[in-house]
């Protein structure tokens, strides 16, 4: 008797807890602004030669990648859904707006130095243009015109840092919690910070490239700089988790730069 | 006891974002593309285009937002659920192999 009372008891818990997780997803989607556009460069923005040079740039990354998903894929059984996990995350952290509440707008984190801690820096360079691709045709989020600075500042620039800053960190000597978070917060500043090179080389005109970059820099700082800690603490949440539940995705896989 | 110090220090938070909002209540909210980014673009005189597929104003891009949202969940979801089985599920795999 006792053990079917526990028994029901520890099932309702588990209902309730599915119900706080039903109406906490309730309330993200009734908060959802009509709009969630953030560090995504819109349609016309950037002019034609300009555009094209993004292009030229990001190409060889996103090639790069789709070999490194083909050999991956085959040398590692768990690698596709690993992928696809990280693909779906990628996509909706980076339509996902968040109130900044000490600055009264909206921005959103990028997820990808989680997403090159995983899987690598090549392959989120990949899963990171499907996501811009899909909300720039889909949701008006980013332009097609501007996807290859899109795909620069997100997908290169964050993948690269954030894989780059949590090696660094734990050879310095850093715990995994504190490398995760530091690749979160320094992938999510250094796309802003990519953003704001590619908006003052094109824009800037007859005058200062640095001083307009500094000036554009300085007014994503008071979004950026709380959500890069947001992201940050995402990050090494997401990776603890990994690390407890199943670290051996967390190896390094052969054939890959992960 | 962990829990229960996580879910007041989840309170705490919420409350002083609660602050935050109220006493940033005549705040727009809008992006920093808006605030940062089409703000320089038009003082350079290189104002946004429509997009390529207009999915216009209204509840429309609420709505487009909404399933793109239920997508990527649920495809993260599926994966998630295939690299991390319920402990049921993967004692029942290891007996069986």
């Amino acid at each position: 008797m006792g053990k079917i009372l526990l028994r029901k008891a520890g099932i309702n818990y588990m209902k309730s807890g599915k119900i706080m997780v039903l109406w906490l997803l309730g309330a993200v989607v009734l908060l959802l602004p009509d709009r969630a556009w953030a560090m995504h460069i819109s349609e016309g923005i950037l002019p034609a030669h300009w555009a094209v040079l993004w292009f030229v740039l990001s190409a060889p990354f996103v090639a790069w990648g789709l070999r490194d998903l083909r050999l991956r894929s085959e040398q590692v059984p768990h690698f596709k859904p690993l992928v696809g996990l990280v693909g779906a995350a990628v996509f909706i952290i980076s339509c996902m707006p968040i109130p900044v509440p000490t600055a009264g707008t909206c921005s959103h984190p990028c997820g990808t130095g989680l997403a090159a801690i995983l899987i690598g820096p090549w392959l989120t360079v990949v899963v990171t243009s499907v996501a811009l691709v899909l909300q720039a045709l889909f949701l008006a989020h980013g332009g097609v015109t501007t996807l290859g600075a899109n795909i620069f500042s997100m997908g290169v620039a964050g993948a690269f840092v954030g894989y780059g800053v949590f090696h660094l960190a734990r050879r310095l000597g850093a715990g995994w919690v504190l490398a995760a978070f530091l690749a979160g917060l320094l992938s999510d500043w250094a796309t802003y910070t990519a953003t704001s090179f590619e908006l003052a080389s094109a824009l800037h005109g007859d005058s200062s490239l640095g001083a307009l970059f500094v000036a554009i820099l300085v007014a994503f700082v008071p979004t950026q700089l709380p959500l890069g800690i947001f992201e940050g603490f995402l990050s090494a949440g997401a990776y603890r988790f990994i690390y407890t539940r199943r670290p051996e995705l967390l190896q390094k896989p052969v054939g890959g730069l992960s | 006891m962990k829990r229960v110090l996580i879910a007041g220090a989840v309170v705490v938070l919420l409350a002083f974002s609660l602050w935050f909002v109220v006493g940033n209540f005549k705040a727009k909210w809008s992006g920093v593309d808006e605030s940062v980014v089409e703000k320089f673009a038009e003082q350079a005189n290189r104002p946004p285009q429509k997009p390529l597929i207009d999915i216009g104003e209204g509840d429309l891009p609420l709505f487009c937002f909404l399933v793109a949202g239920a997508a990527g969940g649920f495809i993260a979801g599926y994966y998630f659920r295939e690299l991390f089985p319920p402990k049921s599920k993967a004692k029942a795999d290891a007996k069986s192999v």
